[in-house]
């Protein structure tokens, strides 16, 4: 059994809050911009795509400078909330919720606008039909139909926040206890003679987080699709 | 009343559909696929939007481009039984019945669970149930829903033969039973006939002709929409008297009397009788020695241009207030050698009819 340090432990606690936060937070803007997408035409439809996608295709450390001049103390809307809220995210462990949350919503919003687009509208007609309006049609018949999608999205944005580097480090920098993720911890330990143990170690812990993270998420996926296929 | 007018267009086919229908029994929307049936059904439950018209349904409008009305689907109170069931797959048998509500004072969940036998179905899951269970499922569905008109797209069509004859019956009885006013898209013309009393005939996105069943099928001018079915006549009847000495029953329409097998029914039932024309035979005079005992006099109304060797006759059975229409199918040579023309007086001998009303379940054909 591998023995881990205080400052381990705190780093993989670190990491499993900010990458839960950060997804339960994003999940309902996920679900709603996913809706919006799988739905709706609207004009400028290309651009929101785009913008929502952006954080997959720029390099990190782009969109964490970005985060940082617009959220940071100095910027626009940092200044904004710090000024009138007293919320501050540089330098916090929110705001590492904030980065990774960013980075993961691509891969969130895309599995579950699929599994959105794979729904048999003719479902929610007679849904309709039946007396059910909008809000409640959605969430007695898409919303439901859409789990497995929607669990999918939530796991790979959990994984994907779990191995958040660049745009973290890049906002709210490197700070033990505060900022310093798993990954950020890991790479803080290939910087300094003699860290090759620790930084072992905490490789070691990735692997059975992400695999964990898989097996339970494979393990829902299975159970819930089992359940609306109506199978017994 | 169901007051249709509308027009939409859907990819390069137009849909300009007008008609009116009362709100009572069941309104069978007729015609090919691709004729537009379905078109009008989704107009009316909301589910697309005709570019411009109007809907109305006892007096309340449910849509009017002129006065800028819409109402949504869900709000519109129309049960609608689609042709794929679709039902929820994530909901048990009871959840989908449950769905859109528990009935209304006059049915509640109970009876609809025993009127279309869901009682064994309640706790399974969609996924299990036979093609004919999913259809009851989602009719019963619709109904608890509280529904003021049910619209059914072709309920039977994904059905085989069996399944067909399991479901016809729960049809009836909610016509019969329920007084629950349907409009039935279907292109079978036995469907039709069973069920419905008013037609709607759909050709090419519009309606080439609506009334009563017997009138529509009895007119030579539509049978290349009503299909050459089974040529025949379809007749209204009412129970008026039981020969309990020979076992028959008396069933009277204008200007006559036919003697049927003992039906157990009871008096002043409306019965909608099917005389095939094959069924029919032709005498000049009033026929003796024969066994047939359902002879009606009439006379030649009309004769269809055939050039085969078969040809089909219009008979007026009826009274000059209440015409009755009976087609005859001679042969062209018999119609040459009996030398009969529009106006001839003739003798209609019958000899089977099948039943049609007031339910199939009792139907069936009747030797006499």
């Amino acid at each position: 059994m591998i023995e881990l340090s205080p400052q381990d432990w705190t780093a993989v606690a670190l990491s499993l809050r900010i990458a839960t936060v950060a997804t339960l937070v994003s999940l309902p803007f996920g679900i709603a911009i996913a809706t919006l997408l799988a739905r709706r035409n609207f004009w400028g439809k290309t651009l929101v795509d785009a913008i929502i996608y952006l954080p997959l295709v720029l390099p990190p450390v782009v969109t964490g400078y970005l985060l940082l001049i617009t959220l940071g103390r100095h910027g626009p809307v940092g200044a904004f909330l710090a000024d009138h809220f007293g919320i501050v995210f540089a330098f916090r462990w929110t705001g590492a919720v904030i980065s990774c949350g960013v980075m993961a919503f691509p891969l969130m919003v895309r599995a579950i606008r699929l599994s959105i687009e794979a729904i048999d509208r003719r479902l929610e007609d007679a849904a309709a039909t039946l007396g059910a309006g909008p809000f409640w049609n959605f969430a007695t018949v898409t919303l439901p139909l859409a789990l497995p999608g929607i669990i999918a999205g939530a796991m790979l944005a959990f994984a994907r926040a779990l191995g958040e580097f660049g745009a973290t480090i890049t906002f709210v920098s490197n700070i033990p206890g505060e900022t310093q993720t798993l990954p950020l911890a890991l790479y803080t330990f290939t910087q300094v003679p003699g860290g090759d143990a620790a930084a072992w170690r905490l490789t070691l812990i990735s692997v059975v987080v992400a695999m964990a993270a898989l097996l339970v998420s494979e393990l829902l996926a299975r159970g819930i699709d089992r359940r609306i296929r109506g199978m017994s | 009343m169901i007051e249709v007018d509308i027009e939409q267009r859907l990819g390069d086919f137009t849909l300009a559909a007008k008609f009116t229908a009362p709100a009572t029994g069941v309104t069978a929307l007729f015609g090919r696929s691709g004729a537009g049936k379905t078109s009008i059904v989704n107009a009316l439950a909301g589910l697309t939007r005709p570019t411009r018209g109007r809907i109305e349904i006892d007096d309340e409008v449910l849509f009017d481009s002129e006065r800028g009305i819409d109402r949504p689907p869900n709000r519109r109170r129309l049960g609608y039984i689609f042709q794929e069931h679709r039902l929820f797959p994530h909901y048990s048998v009871k959840g989908n019945l449950r769905y859109g509500g528990s009935g209304g004072p006059a049915l509640g969940f109970d009876e609809v669970v025993a009127l279309l036998g869901l009682e064994a179905l309640l706790a399974r899951r969609v996924g299990d149930l036979s093609g004919g269970e999913k259809q009851r499922v989602s009719i019963g569905r619709a109904l608890l829903a509280n529904p003021r008109l049910l619209l059914m797209d072709e309920p039977l069509a994904s059905l085989d033969a069996a399944r067909k004859a399991e479901i016809l019956p729960f049809i009836a009885r909610l016509r019969d039973a329920l007084k629950i006013p349907i409009i039935y898209v279907s292109h079978a013309m036995e469907e039709v006939v069973q069920l419905a009393d008013t037609l709607v005939l759909i050709s090419d996105g519009k309606v080439a002709a609506a009334g009563s069943v017997e009138e529509l099928t009895s007119r030579i001018d539509l049978r290349p929409l009503t299909g050459r079915y089974e040529a025949g006549s379809v007749i209204r009847t009412v129970l008026r008297g039981q020969d309990k000495s020979f076992g028959l029953t008396e069933l009277d329409f204008p200007g006559g009397r036919l003697r049927v097998p003992h039906l157990d029914l009871p008096l002043g039932t409306a019965l909608r009788l099917r005389i095939h024309a094959r069924d029919v035979v032709l005498a000049l005079a009033p026929p003796t020695g024969l066994s047939i005992r359902n002879s009606f006099a009439g006379i030649v109304a009309e004769i269809s241009p055939e050039d085969g060797p078969l040809v089909d006759l219009r008979l007026d059975i009826g009274t000059p207030a209440e015409p009755v229409m009976l087609w005859a199918r001679i042969t062209r040579r018999a119609l040459a050698d009996l030398k009969l023309g529009l106006g001839s007086p003739v003798h209609a001998l019958v000899k089977t009819v099948s039943l049609e009303r007031p339910s199939p379940v009792r139907g069936g054909t009747l030797e006499l």
